[in-house]
């Protein structure tokens, strides 16, 4: 047990590693920029008629405030890190007086739940398929799968995002294209709500899949292929296991090992993917979210987007961690 | 190195697929030097005309000529593509190097990082440097900001194989014959991992143009410099799908899925290739 305690504590450092870092890119971003987000804001209300000069100097002390640009280096770095640590962004601009809390919170169960589901089926079925590829070799299904996932796989996700929306939204219209619910409902558990919010998934969640089948399948087709030669499969097979058995106990349970380090390896990609496929697809989560506040110049809520977001991936990695002792049972003994 | 481009030739066919894809799509970017237009300018021919055989891909609403803004886009869009791929392999070439050979604490606290940037989602934080930098944010910055965190994964690969060189006898013996870790490392590991560097190189540009592409489309990039992402963010500007003026937005992502798909298959069978059992299975089967 000592060595799963110690796998963890491992673990956990690394979150936080992950988070520190992750923040720190964050300030040196924000604040390494040479253009004063204070005067760019004073100058832009400004350029509207006259203001008196009282109130500008009142704005700019507020607005200095805000962005956690007063006092010197080291205070705004505190000051920095005592914001997100209590998750108060201020209010958003864009969206006054809305906390940005509560608007991240209300599109975090959109992404997460898009996220989560696109990448298991992905991740399900492109290991399953690729398993299945690396072990029958000549089957000619399996292997102009391969080539489809060879094609797929290097298209960046707005490309095949917005090829889906030509598809489906202009050539044959019978998905909704946008939204992430038909706009009528009432946002209450019933089945006609979570219909509809399955329907308009469909989309964004295809795009995500398409893309993600193809790494997993590639991976594992290579893997399997790789495992196919230990002595272990070679005895086995000489033994008379069946092949099936061979396939799922021998084969793929060890394939499946670097698969998992690889999907908490990949999360942070993925969720890149989202942030565009969202964007592409009027989805009400994050990436919607962080884009509109860009064109709006809502300095809080991109600020607390990004450090949800990189909160949200390490946090899932580590979910994904923490998991990983169950399929290799090694970690709980070294 | 001559023979082994040979085999690939011979044996991948994936190498010569992709070669073949990457090779046009070269054709096309260089083709940019002898523009008739001034990549920027608008308005330099009627706007809106459908292909034909005066205008190969039609013009924009802008008034410019589809074949070479796509010409000029997927020049800029390579360099950029190359200038982040040059940049994060030293970076992952340094951590690799030291990290593998080094081993011990050093080993550690470098994968720590070396981690850390595979997870961080880098998108926001690209978004969140467009935010802060706006108008004055340039092609060479976002470059260079790319290759601080496109390194880790690659970074990750070059490790695993020096890991296994350090316990190769011709280290030990370079070793006792005086050499330097520096010379160990340039003179004996590096030609270990060229290869694997090559392919790496292409997924990292794949990763890159994709992430510049993605940039663009949103506005949030330099617009005015024509990459892929920059004309198709104009062609939506201007509602092309809608107004039905298709080419606009076709030609530029063919030609880049063409760059990925290319780049992606070099990649692919070089790293087959590399990997001896795999190498044996194809090479036997097709002779």
């Amino acid at each position: 047990m000592s060595g799963y305690a110690g796998y963890v504590g491992r673990r956990l450092a690394q979150f936080l590693l992950v988070v520190f870092i992750g923040i720190n890119i964050a300030y040196v971003v924000t604040h390494a920029s040479p253009i004063d987000p204070v005067e760019q804001s004073i100058s832009a209300v400004t350029s509207f008629g006259n203001t008196a000069p009282d109130a500008i100097e009142q704005m700019r002390r507020s607005l200095r405030e805000l962005y956690g640009l007063g006092g010197t280096p080291v205070e705004q770095y505190l000051t920095f890190w005592k914001r997100i640590l209590s998750a108060d962004f201020g209010p958003s601009m864009s969206a006054f007086p809305t906390p940005v809390g509560t608007l991240i919170g209300r599109a975090l169960p959109w992404t997460a739940g898009l996220l989560a589901v696109s990448t298991l089926i992905a991740w399900v079925l492109g290991n399953l398929l690729g398993g299945l590829a690396g072990y029958y070799r000549q089957s000619r299904g399996l292997k102009l799968m391969g080539v489809i996932a060879m094609g797929l796989h290097p298209i960046p996700y707005y490309i095949l995002a917005m090829l889906l929306l030509i598809l489906f939204g202009f050539i044959w219209p019978v998905l909704p294209i946008s939204g992430g619910s038909a706009m009528d409902l009432p946002q209450t558990l019933t089945v006609e709500f979570v219909g509809s919010v399955l329907q308009h998934a469909i989309l964004p969640a295809l795009s995500l899949i398409l893309i993600g089948v193809g790494s997993w399948f590639l991976g594992m087709r290579s893997l399997v292929a790789n495992v196919l030669a230990e002595d272990y499969v070679v005895y086995a097979e000489l033994a008379g296991v069946k092949s099936s058995r061979i396939l799922t106990s021998y084969v793929m349970r060890n394939a499946l090992v670097p698969q998992v380090t690889g999907l908490a390896m990949s999360l942070g990609g993925i969720f890149n993917g989202a942030v565009i496929t969202e964007k592409v697809f009027g989805y009400p989560g994050l990436g919607s979210l962080l884009v509109d506040a860009v064109y709006a110049g809502d300095y809080g809520l991109v600020l607390g987007v990004t450090t949800i977001s990189i909160l949200g991936v390490s946090v899932g990695v580590l979910a994904i961690d923490l998991l990983y002792p169950l399929l290799d049972p090694r970690v709980k003994v070294s | 190195m001559v023979v082994f481009l040979r085999d690939l030739l011979r044996y991948r066919a994936e190498f010569r697929i992709g070669l073949v894809l990457v090779a046009i799509v070269l054709v096309l970017s260089m083709l940019a030097s002898f523009s008739p237009y001034p990549p920027d300018s608008v308005y330099v021919v009627p706007p809106d005309l459908p292909p034909s055989s005066t205008y190969w891909f039609g013009t924009t609403s802008r008034g410019q000529d589809v074949f070479w803004q796509v010409s000029f886009a997927i020049r800029n869009t390579l360099l950029f593509g190359g200038t982040v791929a040059l940049v994060s392999r030293l970076l992952a070439l340094a951590v690799g190097l030291i990290s593998g050979y080094k081993g011990g604490w050093i080993d550690r606290a470098l994968m720590s990082v070396n981690d850390t940037f595979i997870v961080i989602p880098l998108l926001p934080i690209l978004v969140l440097f467009y935010f802060v930098m706006r108008d004055r944010i340039s092609w060479l910055m976002l470059a260079l900001i790319m290759a601080c965190f496109g390194w880790a994964y690659d970074a990750r690969l070059i490790r695993s194989v020096v890991m296994s060189l350090r316990h190769r006898e011709f280290t030990q013996t370079s070793l006792f014959s005086g050499m330097s870790t520096w010379q160990i490392l340039t003179e004996e590991h590096l030609p270990y991992v060229v290869p694997i560097l090559f392919s790496t190189t292409m997924n990292n540009m794949v990763w890159s143009i994709g992430l510049e592409v993605t940039l663009a489309v949103l506005g949030f990039t330099d617009i005015n410099t024509p990459t892929i992402g920059g004309m198709i963010y104009w062609a939506n500007q201007h509602t092309a799908m809608v107004a039905g003026i298709w080419w606009w937005i076709a030609f530029p992502t063919i030609a880049v899925i063409m760059a990925f798909i290319g780049l992606f298959l070099l990649a692919v069978s070089v790293n087959a290739h590399i990997d001896p059992r795999s190498r044996l299975w194809s090479t036997g089967e097709a002779s």
